[in-house]
């Protein structure tokens, strides 16, 4: 039967759709033939829709030499985003390559990086949410707020400046952030999963912000009980404890290691917040794959289910209020973690830092990278920090320094009358210095451009299989006339799942 | 009239590992002086300004309830005076029947007869405002319908819903009760993940058994939104069928099936029947009915009008006179 649905599996071989769950939880290496030409199959009716623009031509093009390869999507895509600021810092430099420049090069990837990767992570856990469970959260920046000031309370030293700890180490207050996180969750889900969708938004969306403003709140800022010190330090905010891998660069080795590599004209703060960009990468890759897991599996089928339908999967036996309940505490407690790797690492917060506007952000990067593809929140996380984040403040400023357009006008009118003498500057000048504003506006674009045009995410319409062993594989006696051909494709993905299956 | 209302709770569960005949005999007794408890059970006093109306079929009722009596232990489901009313509107008024296990059992009725809120009712979709259903003598009243259909009672829709966003397999592979991998630790932790692999394998050669069974297995890998009416039709029964259900309610399994495909259906129907499931189903279509079920229960504005095989079904004047009219002259 198999061979009727392959028109152009064998030749595109492309599979991006179905490769996840092996492809990139193994070493990638598997992409060989006859794995492919049995998952390629599986999207042959979209291929033709594809074909029709220069666009999906070009597609097409990458996805082939991609091989549908995850992995290789994330670097291509982080890559590019590289490139592109590259030139940025480049063009800002007049092209004069120094060690400074080189430094600028260097401090602005890693700060790309490190706004990606927290990203990243936010926008897996609200993907198992929204994406996979069809859970509507929009509440992260609470939950991440959560993570972090329970992380600080826990953590962060009784005598700091502003706000007070436990000094608990450090270990036990990301676990607590995260538990906590996770309970808080529990608390907003136990009345609101009984409900309609719409309902869970407007209650995680008030949840968040009465966390931030019980943060801000002056009451709590600081309690003592006997001689025990704790508070949150209200709008002044929370010291946090360092960053661990901060300590790393002191004697030692470590100091060592710096003392050349600033030697050799390298900025040492590039080199510090180096080393805790990979400790942040490293939680990208954990939690990309306990989510695939996750996914991957009779539990994320049951997901998938309640997203697309809750009756059927009630009615099928599933206990749907147990699951959203589960899904919900790890989402939460993800969000809890992925506050605490960003606003966590800076070794002090406000509450400022977890206004709406965050939550709206991590959406952003999940609709990009399309919902429902753990891949796709990744892909989708670098090219809203690199595009629609960090992109326009730096064109802007390279384009303002280039131009030489003198003193912005103070107001839209100021800016808009000179156009009567048909003379664009002010204007230009004035869009340029409140480009940060107009971010808005071209995030508001791009949003609609991407939910009419590619609803389904830059990465186009993506199946990452619900199961733990690839479904394509026939049981031997139901292939009757290609039953050889059949066979070796099973004996071939079968080692690659059973591998998969026992790391 | 209100018997089978009257399981207080506490016999509910006395009895529910009892035979349904049992369960049966020790109600007719209390049926008389035990109103109170009716009331307090069926939480209505509307209840029993609704009686009024139904007192007039008395002789009929009271037969079907000392046969529903008689019943042999192998009843699976057992529906005693359903009622559900949405506002001022009774959709089920004190409907009463039963589904032997084994048979292909139809419900039938005029459109607005009240069969998909019975339907509803007993799936748990809807709470019932008064009666019981018990199931393989178990009192599953009120129970969601996860529960119900953990206890092996599984029901497909009207209109064919299926997950539109997961392929086929998938479909399938979701219905099995008792996954291990369904325990999130179980799927996430490696050492324990091996054993929800082994089970996913077995799973899978059942899921292409029963896709091959419905001849859908062409249309394994296509996500299910891509699928024909008749089609879903189909995936959704192969999707009931995983779950290995004691009785399957089918919600109009041919509405919208081509006549090719109809055939096939019934078939599959058949097939499974004399493989031992049990099947209780609403439809329509006369001929269908009357040509393929052993047991035929009619329902007419919410109450029960007539029940028995299909040829004592056509010649009821009552059933004639509400329903079928000249279709089956």
């Amino acid at each position: 039967m198999t061979h009727r649905l392959r028109p152009d599996g064998g030749a595109r071989g492309s599979g991006d759709a179905d490769r996840e769950p092996s492809g990139v939880r193994g070493s990638g290496g598997d992409a060989s033939g006859s794995d492919d030409d049995d998952r390629g199959s599986g999207d042959g009716g979209r291929g033709t829709p594809r074909g029709k623009s220069a666009a999906g031509a070009v597609r097409d093009a990458v996805e082939r030499t991609l091989g549908g390869n995850d992995l290789a999507v994330v670097l291509a895509t982080l890559g590019a985003i590289y490139l592109l600021f590259t030139l940025f810092v480049l063009v800002a430099n007049d092209f004069e390559i120094t060690t400074s420049t080189i430094n600028a090069i260097a401090s602005t990837l890693r700060l790309l990086t490190f706004f990606a990767a927290s990203y990243a992570v936010l926008a897996l856990a609200l993907n198992l949410h929204w994406g996979y469970t069809g859970l509507f959260n929009i509440g992260v920046a609470g939950f991440m707020a959560v993570g972090v000031y329970t992380m600080g309370l826990l953590s962060s030293p009784p005598d700091a400046t502003s706000g007070m700890g436990l000094g608990l180490p450090l270990p036990i207050g990301i676990i607590g952030g995260m538990v906590a996180a996770a309970l808080v969750g529990l608390i907003a889900a136990l009345p609101a999963l009984r409900l309609e969708a719409d309902y869970l938004a407007i209650v995680t969306l008030g949840l968040s912000e009465i966390i931030r403003l019980t943060m801000n709140s002056g009451q709590l800022s600081s309690w003592t009980v006997e001689t025990f010190g704790f508070g949150t330090g209200g709008g002044s905010g929370l010291n946090l404890p360092a960053r661990p891998t901060d300590a790393l660069f002191e004697g030692g080795a470590g100091e060592a290691l710096l003392a050349t590599l600033t030697g050799m004209g390298v900025r040492r703060s590039i080199v510090v917040d180096a080393a805790y960009l990979f400790v942040v990468i490293a939680f990208v890759v954990g939690v990309y794959w306990l989510l695939s897991r996750v996914g991957a599996s009779p539990f994320g089928r049951v997901l998938k289910a309640i997203r697309d339908d809750e009756l059927v999967a009630r009615s099928l036996g599933k206990d749907t209020r147990l699951f959203k309940i589960k899904v919900f505490m790890l989402g939460c407690a993800l969000m809890g973690l992925g506050g605490i790797l960003w606003q966590g690492s800076y070794g002090y917060v406000n509450p400022n830092s977890f206004r709406p506007i965050v939550t709206f952000y991590v959406f952003v990067a999940v609709i990009i990278g399309g919902s429902g593809s753990n891949a796709g929140s990744i892909v989708g996380s670098i090219l809203f920090v690199g595009l629609l984040f960090e992109g326009p403040r730096q064109f802007g400023g390279i384009v303002q320094n280039a131009m030489e357009l003198g003193d912005a006008p103070a107001t839209f009118a100021g800016a808009v009358g000179p156009l009567t003498g048909l003379d664009p500057t002010p204007l230009l000048a004035y869009g340029l210095e409140n480009i940060s504003a107009l971010q808005f506006v071209l995030l508001g674009v791009v949003l609609i451009v991407i939910i009419q045009r590619r609803p389904d995410g830059v990465l186009g319409h993506r199946t990452e299989t619900a199961a733990a062993v690839d479904l394509g594989e026939r049981p031997a006696a139901g292939a009757a006339p290609d039953a050889s051909r059949d066979s070796a494709t099973d004996a071939g993905s079968a080692s690659g799942s059973g591998g998969d299956a026992d790391e | 009239m209100n018997s089978g209302v009257d399981a207080p709770d506490e016999e509910a569960s006395e009895n529910g590992a009892a035979s349904a005949g049992k369960a049966d005999d020790a109600d007719v007794p209390d049926a008389v002086d035990v109103v109170g408890v009716d009331e307090a059970v069926a939480g209505g006093s509307d209840e029993s300004a609704a009686d009024g109306t139904t007192h007039e079929p008395e002789t009929q009722d009271s037969a079907v309830e000392r046969r529903a009596a008689e019943t042999p232990p192998d009843v699976r489901l057992q529906v005693r005076n359903l009622r559900k009313s949405f506002g001022g509107v009774v959709a089920v008024d004190d409907m009463s029947f039963a589904v032997e296990a084994g048979t292909i059992t139809g419900l039938i009725g005029p459109n607005g007869a009240g069969k998909s809120t019975t339907f509803d009712c007993i799936t748990g979709a809807h709470e019932p405002d008064g009666g019981t259903v018990r199931f393989n003598g178990e009192d599953i009243t009120g129970l969601r319908p996860d529960q119900i259909a953990s206890r092996g009672l599984v029901r497909t829709f009207q209109i064919a819903r299926e997950l539109p966003e997961m392929t086929v397999l998938e479909n399938l592979m979701l219905a099995p009760p008792d996954q291990v991998g369904e325990r999130l630790w179980r799927s996430v932790v490696p050492g324990a993940r091996r054993g929800v692999v082994e089970q996913e394998r077995a799973l899978r050669d059942r899921v292409w058994e029963t896709l091959e069974f419905f001849e859908i297995d062409h249309l394994a890998r296509q996500e299910a939104g891509a699928l024909s009416g008749g089609q879903r039709k189909l995936l959704e029964m192969a999707r009931a069928m995983m779950t290995d259900p004691d009785l399957l309610l089918l919600d109009e399994p041919l509405a919208g099936v081509n006549p090719t495909l109809e055939e096939k259906l019934l078939d599959r129907i058949h097939d499974l029947r004399d493989q031992g499931y049990t099947f209780l189903i609403v439809e329509h279509d006369m001929d269908v009915i009357m040509d393929h079920c052993e047991h035929v229960i009619v329902m007419h504005q919410g109450s029960l009008l007539a029940e028995g095989p299909p040829a004592e079904i056509r010649s009821n004047e009552r059933v004639i006179d509400a329903y079928l009219g000249e279709d089956l002259e």
